[in-house]
């Protein structure tokens, strides 16, 4: 174009001048072009329905990352609770007629002591004894006076714990009174809750997250939709499909990226600043209480995994689909609008 | 270079909009596409464009048929027809200069390598002065020089303007009529799809005249 330009510079320069006199003589009173920007990119980078979309992303991620942090969080205290009761058995001796209780606990004790598996047995001694029922029975307690069994904790290898059956088999020949309770029922029960609370706590996640990428697709044909006289622009001037696609992904893989990051470090702010109060306050009832039932409030090394692919999935999640809703738009250009052009 | 033979075309199911279109686009040629509101042109000038595929008959475009050009082939062939679209289809975030540089910037080219064409062109076609604003402060012609410049960056074989003029008074049609005829004298085949009696008094030209789904033409 230049050269065939060049040529013909007479006629050109003709030209020029009529559109400069529409112009009005342009310039002089045009004002001077400002100087050269940086090239805008193909696809704008913000509008309204962009910033929708960031902000509708990072709100959606937060809360899936806030809900796979307590599902980590149940599952890591359901996890322990179940470890704690499950590390020790305890040897109950009710007192009877001509037992001498000190000598069977001693007995209980060292029949235990003798299973493989077992860490170390401990006679609860009569104090002892006196401040677990100090609560029920009051102060000044003597013991003696009352049929009150006797414990004798047995602390369990967990790697490769003992044989609860033999144990409770070679214990009541020699105390007859003695009972074994290896805490099963508990741990059962435990066992059984804690499964029940994740489950729930999964079947939540995959609520949230699905409800994640609706929202996040629905989000982006919106925004997308306000670039349908782009993707016209790019097709009609001879892009090809393929780098049309590719202009949006990288957009809206951008966008995406930044909203789920958005969301995904506020979430891990949230989980810190409850570590952080939680350890400030180790000391009184109603974190105990909470720690009790929560644990540390810490969500691990999994968890700040998990939100790092939360927020990799909703960036990838975005991207795919702001290349799909091009390739359907490609489709249709050219063969159902009859309006177009 | 594009020929029509026996073309009908309809949308879905309705009636034919177009029948028994048949003529042959030569090189280096000029005409008028007229005719009254809703008699096809636009649908024309888009089976020209390759953007919609013919019910009926035959098209053949720089030598090959239609019907056999793939999904891929198109932009490569859509590169070498230029076209000027009513509504200018300018991007508003994007100014004169980007706009006119955007068919080469799609095929991967280095800035620097048709920054001095698209500013020769831009003063060309009397932009010059307005190649850093962005389209919402551009009037009216200056927009449809913007676009028409921009269908000419890839020096296209033939162009096609759909009513060029139609947002311009009298005396800027007058010199955009100018622009596309110097432009035929450069070589490039052109087709301006008007229904401005008076614009095509002004040039002794080829016209197609479309009726009633059919098409007359008086060389």
């Amino acid at each position: 174009m230049t050269e065939a330009l060049t040529d013909t510079r007479a006629h050109d320069d003709e030209l020029e001048d009529e559109f400069e006199d529409e112009l009005g003589g342009a310039g002089q009173q045009q004002p001077a072009p400002r100087l050269q920007r940086k090239t805008a990119p193909i696809v704008p980078s913000q509008n309204i329905a962009g910033r929708a979309l960031v902000l509708v992303i990072a709100i959606m991620t937060f809360l899936s990352c806030l809900t796979l942090g307590a599902v980590t969080l149940v599952r890591d205290t359901a996890s322990v609770w179940e470890n704690q009761i499950s590390r020790e058995a305890t040897i109950q001796i009710k007192p009877a007629e001509g037992l001498d209780m000190e000598a069977a606990l001693e007995t209980a004790a060292r029949i235990a002591g003798e299973f493989a598996g077992v860490s170390s047995t401990r006679i609860v001694d009569r104090a002892a004894t006196a401040r677990l029922l100090e609560p029920w029975l009051g102060s000044g307690l003597n013991i003696d006076e009352l049929p009150v069994p006797r414990l004798v904790i047995v602390t369990i290898d967990q790697t490769s714990p003992p044989d609860f059956g033999a144990m409770r088999a070679a214990i009541t020949p020699k105390v007859a009174t003695a009972t074994l309770d290896d805490h099963r029922t508990w741990v059962d029960r435990l066992v059984a809750m804690a499964r029940t609370t994740v489950t729930i706590g999964t079947g939540v996640l995959v609520l949230m997250l699905a409800a994640t990428v609706l929202s996040v697709v629905f989000a982006t044909r919106g925004a997308m939709a306000g670039n349908g006289h782009i993707i016209e622009v790019l097709h009609f001037v001879g892009a090809e499909a393929g780098f049309i696609a590719s202009e949006f992904r990288r957009h809206f893989l951008l966008t995406g990226m930044k909203g789920a990051a958005a969301g995904g470090v506020a979430a891990v702010l949230v989980f810190i600043i409850f570590s952080w109060w939680s350890s400030l306050n180790l000391a009184t009832p109603e974190a105990d209480q909470a720690t009790a039932l929560f644990g540390n409030f810490a969500i691990g090394v999994n968890g700040y995994l998990g939100v790092a692919v939360i927020v990799a999935v909703i960036g990838a999640l975005t991207a795919a689909t702001s290349h799909f809703t091009v390739v359907n738009y490609l489709g249709d250009i050219d063969v159902q609008h009859p309006e177009r052009m | 270079m594009i020929r029509f033979e026996n073309v009908g075309l309809r949308y879905g199911m309705g009636p034919e909009i177009l029948r028994d279109i048949s003529f042959h686009i030569p090189e280096r040629s000029f005409q008028f596409l007229s005719g009254p509101s809703g008699a096809g042109k636009t649908t024309l000038l888009r089976l020209l464009f390759l953007s919609l595929k013919p019910t009926r008959g035959l098209i053949s475009v720089f030598g090959k048929d239609r019907s056999r050009i793939t999904r891929t082939e198109l932009p490569l062939m859509r590169r070498r027809i230029g076209v000027v679209f009513q509504d200018f289809r300018l991007l508003d975030h994007m100014t004169t200069y980007e706009n006119v540089a955007l068919p080469l910037r799609v095929r991967g080219r280095e800035e620097a390598s048709y920054r001095t064409d698209v500013t020769e062109l831009l003063k060309w076609v009397g932009l010059g002065e307005r190649m850093h604003v962005l389209p919402p402060v551009l009037s009216g012609g200056e927009k449809q020089r913007a676009a028409i410049a921009r269908a000419l960056i890839e020096q296209p074989e033939i162009l096609l303007a759909d009513e060029p003029t139609g947002n311009v008074d009298p005396p800027l049609a007058r010199r955009l009529l100018r622009l596309f005829i110097e432009l035929n004298r450069l070589g490039t085949a052109v087709v301006i799809a008007t229904h401005d009696l008076g614009l095509m008094d002004q040039v002794d030209a080829r016209r197609m005249i479309l009726a009633g789904g059919r098409l007359d033409i008086y060389d």
